[in-house]
């Protein structure tokens, strides 16, 4: 018994240093990025030369670089609302609309999942040709739609799940309407979900780059800009730079999203009504 | 209690009409006008000769003929599938043990954990991949660390532009994809089938091996499904770090709606690569059905 216990302990050690491993290995690269953003040297190798902030400074004043900007975050917040709109819709009549259509929906919605960025993207570049849309902001929307369509709908299904449904029944009973149990009961219950839906989708469309790649017309977002730029050598400390700050408002939003999918689920769990 | 609620109407049938379009509108308008619609646009197109115009002429096979018959073409999916095939295989299986510490060892510190490991994926897809592109370039990190380091006195190891680096760069960028789906089918094992298989005498290997592998095997599949499917049509990161000869079916997709503006013909591979997901899709259910039978 106690020499199995050891050995389970043992166990869980190694394995506890393989995730430890594991997490240098995803980080390690990604956290080269800031490093580099403060080098004084256009080449991004090791020995480090001098501390700078001038990469920093390029990043000021550069009208390429907020038009992208200005554009992935109005793009960001469309796009984030109507692919939470659908995901709320969708993941309710799924669950509580009983009919075959509603199914077809939610099956269908979670379906890019299953297809390639770059097939997404030529079907819609198709598609807006055809319906003499062209590329423009109006199509990056739709595409990053799409794309972030499969996350608001897991996020919100699994939270209408999660509802007792004798919440929903209880407001029914009592009289409310098919609305105002929507809009009184279940939407306020979900909130948090929402809100993270919502962000998980903006982040989604803000980093998005395969897709968008396609439907761009004049108006680049801040992935096709850093595209753009990769291709020089001298602007990739601008870059790093700039990835830098995406980097840490990722984070920042990532771990807001997080902290609000778990209070949502602890209230789930504190009052299960 | 149960009689009575079930004596009267169901709620759900309460759903007015008018509710209900509201509803359905949204989602509905999106699933059929931009996914059935859009991907069938694709199909037809695949079926049309270039001339030029947006939706091609006349109804033709030779789009297909050409992908079967031109050994280009051949190499390019045969090495798409193989590079996705790899890069699955190491997400996989780097990921599960991962996923196992998180369902079984990690306490309280598993929630940290799982927010650590999703966190990359929040993150921009092309900056990731770009930091691999100065990790593995040949004035790059890893080079000018070893000279740093003392170890070697000149950039010795060619890295990019390797097949292996766009192994080794998308397997970290799907990593999460892979951690998540396997814990969470690890995560709904009961802890008494382990006790159980440890007091008729299993010893921890064997029922890993014969407990928890089996049950978690639909995680697995789903895992291997989400990081396959974006992998192998994926064109940034062959462009980025691959090289030539890591050439991918994407690659050439976006080259003939770009450069060659050959439409129908890039319609025709998009299909091909959807033919190949379905076929992998088909297998991946079959063998989730398979295990599903087992417990």
């Amino acid at each position: 018994m106690s020499a199995a216990r050891t050995n389970a302990d043992a166990g869980s050690r190694w394995l506890g240093l393989y995730v430890l491993a594991y997490l240098v290995f995803l980080y390690l690269p990604v956290l080269l990025i800031p490093l580099f953003s403060f080098n004084n040297s256009i080449q991004a190798a090791f020995p480090l030369q001098g501390f700078t902030l001038e990469w920093y400074r390029t990043l000021y004043g550069n009208p390429a670089l907020s038009g992208a900007l200005a554009n992935s975050l109005l793009i960001g917040v469309i796009a984030a609302s109507g692919a939470t709109l659908c995901g709320i819709t969708v993941s309710y009549m799924d669950l509580y609309g009983r009919s075959p259509l509603a199914a077809t929906i939610s099956a269908v919605a979670r379906l890019p999942i299953l297809i390639p960025g770059v097939i997404v993207g030529i079907s819609l570049l198709i598609l807006i040709n055809l319906i003499g849309l062209g590329p423009s902001r109006v199509s990056i929307v739709l595409g990053h739609i799409l794309v972030a369509l499969p996350t608001t709908v897991v996020v919100m299904r699994s939270r209408f799940a999660a509802i007792p449904k004798t919440v929903r029944e209880a407001a029914l009973d009592l009289g409310a309407s098919d609305w105002t149990t929507f809009r009184r009961v279940m939407l306020p219950l979900s909130a948090p979900a929402v809100l993270s839906a919502f962000m998980l989708a903006f982040l989604t469309s803000f980093d998005e780059f395969i897709v968008v790649f396609f439907l761009a017309g004049t108006e680049p977002t801040l992935p096709l800009y850093i595209w753009s730029q990769l291709r020089f050598p001298r602007s990739l400390p601008t870059v790093m730079a700039l990835g830098t700050m995406i980097l840490s408002v990722s984070f920042v939003i990532a771990g807001f999203a997080e902290i609000l999918r778990h209070r949502g689920l602890g209230a789930a769990r504190r009052n299960p009504a | 209690m149960s009689t009575i609620v079930a004596a009267r109407p169901l709620p759900e049938s309460r759903l007015s009409p008018g509710f209900r379009f509201a509803m359905l509108l949204p989602g509905g308008l999106v699933t059929f006008f931009l996914i059935l619609f859009a991907l069938g646009l694709v199909i037809f197109l695949a079926f049309r000769s270039n001339d030029g115009s947006l939706l091609g002429a006349g109804l033709t096979f030779a789009n297909f003929v050409t992908v079967a018959t031109d050994p280009l073409y051949w190499t390019v999916t045969l090495r798409s599938l193989v590079i996705a095939g790899l890069v699955t295989l190491a997400t996989v299986v780097t990921a599960y043990p991962v996923a196992y510490y998180l369902a079984f060892h990690a306490g309280r510190r598993r929630n940290l954990l799982l927010f650590l490991v999703t966190l990359p994926f929040w993150t921009s897809y092309l900056l990731r991949v770009f930091a691999w592109k100065i990790v593995l370039a040949y004035n790059g990190v890893l080079n000018s660390a070893f000279i740093e380091s003392g170890l070697w006195s000149e950039p010795t190891l060619a890295l990019l532009n390797t097949p292996a680096a766009v192994v080794v760069t998308l397997a970290h960028a799907y990593a999460p994809f892979a951690i998540l789906p396997i814990y969470v089918a690890l995560d709904t094992i009961p802890k008494s089938l382990l006790e159980a298989a440890s007091d008729l005498g299993a010893r921890p290997f064997t029922s890993f091996r014969r407990v928890v592998l089996p049950n978690s095997m639909p995680g697995v599949l789903a895992a291997a499904l989400v990081v396959f499917v974006p992998t192998v049509g994926d064109y940034v990161t062959p462009a980025m770090v691959g090289g030539p000869a890591s050439t991918m079916i994407g690659t050439l997709i976006q080259s003939q709606f770009g450069k060659a503006n050959d439409w129908p013909f890039g319609a025709a591979l998009s299909v091909c690569v959807m033919l190949v997901i379905f076929c992998v899709v088909l297998v991946a259910r079959g063998a989730d059905r398979r295990f599903g039978s087992r417990t």
